[in-house]
């Protein structure tokens, strides 16, 4: 499996930490992973990218599906931890209109 | 009626057009249809060219002669007294531009009695054989603009007072309304030659842009960056890059005299000479002298081209050069300029002509600039010429092959600010690099299988480890995985008998990753992605891949060579400092 996922609170969002590789094996992974946040039905979903090493257009793809359904359930969505190099990418997909970008908590 | 143009002070001209004009029976003029020439005046060419008139009368005395017995015969004898040609002849008249007829007619403001006209006038001779009895000056603005020319009157009596005055008023009102007519036919026609001369220039383009090279190579260790600004009304220069057969690489630049569409043609037939000659022969004085002695045959008279032949030995640095009467190219050498000195004769001018061959090794780092005399003898506002100097300069000043072209261009911009570029503007660099070797080039290959799209981009990142910062290391990494990725799903359609092959080339300036698969490549433009679009539903959440990788690149290139489909990816390293850091 190229992604792993941990979940736990933080801020006031429901926290999903992203480990390895999105791509497109990584599909089941996110979708079991928002499946494991949604049913609580929170406010805001907080996506921690710091230790993903890889993201391809299918990995975009992926997590605009994500996005999508956030937007159903009435969830924002937030990134932290995304390298300049994927912020760039969020930039110019502009998933970043949609999904908030915040700097890693510094603790 | 006779058209005078006044586009010039001494009416003269050629015969335009034709038209129909018919006199009224109100004026008792023996009816006819008179073809009218329009004289125009074309006096740059041909200032003593004559004004020809046509004047063609068909009377209808002999149908009326058919209708009546009594008008028959009384036609019939009149007839016999006319000359023939009063009735069905054509009348020419040709007015000289000195004969004195048009300097008289230009004062008289109304119907003139021939018998009173200069008998010393050519044309009035002319006239009065064909039997013209009265002339009618349209003047207008004081300038003669025609004349109206008219036979006996059908009674057979004379002008009468009332007729005259009714010619003169008709004179007053026709003149206005035929200089109306030539002003308008003016404009028409220089419509019409703007639009030709728009139309041959788009050709010329259409013709020279075919024969310049659509993308320049990469020469393994050396950086070769172009420029090619066309003139508005189309020169003829040109520029080539041949890979020869034994290695080495062919660098020609070339010029023909003349502009516009005869010149793109002669140019494309150099071109192909040049490029059919290359594959017999590689020393550049025996290109030039085959091509010579082939293009002398079909080039027209004073045509000619000038043309250096530059060749290159990559690996040593090594060029052998010949010049046929081309602007002789620089080397930035360390602070020095030095000037490559080779002659000869212009191609297409004289059989049998040889030309010398010379040698000289570019050591790393050199730069070279190949370039015509559009940039050397483009004017300011002053009247003062860009010159070798300032040339040279530029040269001087060089820190790269790229840097060479995008200074030249600027400072020729700012030199001739407020003046129209006078002759196309060529200028070719060749850079060789200090890291530059052939052995700079790395090739390999994966089996088509989803996912080795990361084991090409783990491999090209690690070749061109410290060439690149790393925000473009990374963007390199994500667009050779997304061409991957295309290349094996799309081109090979994930086949893993067929690879796909990857090559990487370090230059100073530029990292190049060529991917090629065996699909044929986009079939149809891509739809841009948006996001907006993809959340309402209206756009699959896929299709970022080649977005991502065109944003990403310096620039991108898609191409086929045989059966293969390649995309090209092009990073600029900056100021190359990493590589060069590296090497030493």
């Amino acid at each position: 499996m190229s992604l792993h996922y941990e979940l736990g609170n933080r801020d006031n969002a429901a926290g999903v930490r992203l480990i390895g590789r999105i791509d497109r094996d990584a599909s089941d992974t996110l979708d079991e992973a928002y499946a494991g946040v949604a049913s609580d039905a929170p406010a805001a979903i907080e996506l921690d990218f710091s230790a993903v090493d890889y993201i391809n257009s299918t990995g975009i793809a992926l997590i605009i599906a994500l996005l999508a359904r956030a937007r159903a359930d009435g969830a924002l969505l937030r990134a932290v931890g995304l390298t300049p190099h994927y912020q760039h990418i969020f930039d110019i997909t502009r998933l970043s209109d949609y999904i908030k970008i915040v700097q890693p908590d510094p603790k | 009626m006779l058209w005078v143009d006044d586009r010039c002070d001494t009416p003269c001209g050629r015969v335009r057009q034709d038209e129909d004009l018919t006199m009224k029976d109100t004026l008792g003029v023996r009816r006819g249809r008179v073809a009218v020439a329009d004289a125009v005046v074309d006096a740059a060419a041909k200032p003593v060219a004559p004004v020809t008139t046509q004047t063609r009368v068909e009377g209808r005395a002999a149908k009326a002669a058919e209708r009546t017995g009594k008008r028959d015969a009384r036609r019939a004898k009149s007839n016999a007294q006319d000359p023939p040609q009063a009735h069905t002849s054509l009348i020419n008249v040709e007015i000289d531009p000195s004969d004195p007829l048009l300097t008289f007619l230009q004062s008289e403001t109304g119907p003139v009695e021939i018998a009173s006209l200069p008998a010393y006038s050519p044309a009035v001779n002319r006239m009065k054989e064909q039997c013209v009895q009265v002339v009618v000056p349209l003047v207008t603005s004081g300038k003669l603009v025609g004349l109206l020319a008219l036979g006996p009157r059908l009674s057979e009596r004379s002008y009468s007072r009332y007729d005259r005055r009714l010619l003169k008023d008709l004179a007053r009102y026709a003149a206005p309304a035929l200089r109306l007519g030539q002003l308008m036919h003016e404009q028409e026609r220089e419509a019409r030659a703007h639009e030709r001369l728009g139309q041959e220039l788009h050709v010329a383009q259409l013709i020279q842009q075919q024969f310049l090279p659509a993308g320049l190579p990469e020469l393994g260790g050396w950086h070769v960056a172009a420029f090619y600004g066309p003139a508005r009304t189309v020169g003829g220069d040109f520029y080539d890059i041949i890979q020869l057969d034994d290695g080495r690489v062919m660098v020609v630049t070339g010029d023909v005299t003349d502009k516009g569409v005869p010149a793109a043609l002669v140019m494309a037939s150099t071109y192909g000479l040049l490029r059919a000659t290359a594959k017999v022969a590689s020393a550049p004085g025996e290109v030039l002298r085959r091509v010579n002695e082939l293009l002398i045959p079909q080039i027209p008279m004073n045509m000619f081209v000038t043309c250096l032949v530059l060749v290159i030995d990559l690996g040593s640095g090594r060029i052998e050069f010949a010049n046929a009467g081309h602007n002789l190219p620089y080397v930035r050498r360390d602070d020095q300029v030095i000037q490559l000195m080779a002659r000869g004769m212009p191609l297409g001018l004289m059989p049998g002509s040889i030309y010398d061959e010379h040698e000289m090794v570019i050591e790393p780092g050199d730069i070279v600039l190949l370039y015509s005399d559009g940039i050397t003898e483009q004017h300011n506002a002053a009247g003062e010429m860009f010159g070798f100097d300032r040339t040279a300069a530029l040269v001087a000043a060089a820190t790269s092959g790229d840097q060479l072209v995008d200074s030249s261009v600027q400072a020729l911009t700012k030199f001739s600010a407020g003046v129209d570029q006078e002759d196309d503007i060529t200028l070719v660099t060749l850079h060789r690099g200090l890291a530059g070797t052939p052995r700079s080039t790395v090739s390999f290959s994966v089996p088509s299988e989803m996912g080795n799209e990361r084991e090409v981009m783990d491999r090209v990142a690690a070749i061109v480890e410290g060439a690149l910062p790393e925000d473009a290391l990374f963007a390199l990494n994500t667009a050779v995985s997304e061409t991957t990725m295309n290349a094996i799903e799309h081109g090979n359609r994930a086949q893993t008998a067929l690879e796909v092959s990857v090559t990487v080339r370090r230059t100073v300036e530029t990292i190049t990753v060529d991917i090629s698969d065996y699909g044929r490549g986009r079939q149809h433009e891509t739809e841009t992605p948006d996001i907006d679009l993809k959340l309402a539903g209206e756009q699959t959440p896929r299709g970022w891949g080649l977005f991502l990788v065109e944003q990403l690149v310096d620039r991108v290139e898609e191409f086929t060579e045989g059966d293969r489909h390649i995309v090209r990816l092009i990073m600029r390293t900056g100021d190359g400092s990493a590589i060069e850091r590296q090497e030493t």
